[in-house]
């Protein structure tokens, strides 16, 4: 038997993991495009574009979303089952798409919905199970 | 060749490594105190067990793999093949950690898994 607790926290954790792990991406991948593209492969341009990279405070704030969901993640995985917490987390494929769509208004396409209904019936079918099935240490 | 290799290495170290970061934090056990401290002492006796660097090992290991992977074939290719890992990740947490996986589990799995294929190729 979950008790309430153990099933508030384990659904806090999961929040977590779905918003600041895209948000962690997004975040990067701004920062990076910010910084520019990798000139040329040379040690000097290498070490420019670490320098750049890290004095960006988007990539900071990337690094420190990406931080904050493998915490959530090594967390929720200290008492639920990894069958059941790595299908769960793929929720956040759901909702980039998702608020790409309500708030930025991007088009989502038919495969990409279908997608998106999988995703979400499949989660649901892995939260009907037990979030803990093998025995406390 | 190379691509078919590497997508395995992908897929096989993704999960295994995770499973490995699972082993490790069942084994500092089931965290109940999540003021700043505490955190911070369970991160602490994380980093001491062994399965835990095994995990990061792998998990760097998928990293660089798939970084080669995505310099020579496109993102939409390289996402939905590796979302198998979903499912063999289900197997080895099976296996190798003794999880029951019922038969509405297998099914979740296997939905998020086709789903998480069908976001990136679309």
């Amino acid at each position: 038997m979950i008790s309430k607790t153990h099933a508030a926290k384990t659904y806090i954790m999961l929040v977590l993991i779905v918003f600041f792990a895209p948000i962690g991406d997004v975040l990067l991948s701004k920062g990076m495009k910010q910084v520019g593209e990798v000139p040329d492969w040379s040690v000097a341009a290498l070490i420019e574009i670490f320098i750049s990279a890290f004095t960006n405070s988007t990539i900071w704030l990337g690094i420190g979303s990406l931080l904050v969901f493998f915490v959530c993640y090594l967390l929720v995985l200290s008492w639920a089952d990894y069958s059941y917490a790595a299908p769960a987390s793929a929720m956040s494929y759901v909702v980039v798409p998702l608020l790409g769509y309500m708030l930025l208004g991007e088009a989502l396409t038919s495969i990409r919905w279908t997608g998106i209904i999988f995703i979400f019936l499949g989660v649901i079918l892995v939260n009907c199970t037990p979030h803990r099935t093998t025995r406390r240490s | 060749m190379r691509t078919a290799l590497s997508f395995a290495v992908v897929i096989l170290a993704n999960a295994a490594g995770e499973i490995a970061i699972t082993r490790a934090m069942k084994q500092v056990g089931e965290v109940v105190n999540f003021t700043p401290l505490a955190l911070l002492r369970v991160l602490r006796s994380a980093i001491r067990i062994r399965w835990m660097w095994v995990g990061l090992f792998l998990m760097t290991l998928q990293l660089f793999f798939m970084l080669m992977l995505l310099s020579w074939e496109n993102v939409s290719f390289v996402i939905p093949a590796t979302a198998l890992s979903y499912v063999v990740g289900a197997l080895g947490a099976k296996f190798l950690l003794g999880e029951k996986v019922s038969g509405v589990r297998w099914i979740g799995v296997s939905l998020v898994s086709i789903g998480v294929a069908l976001v990136w190729i679309g």
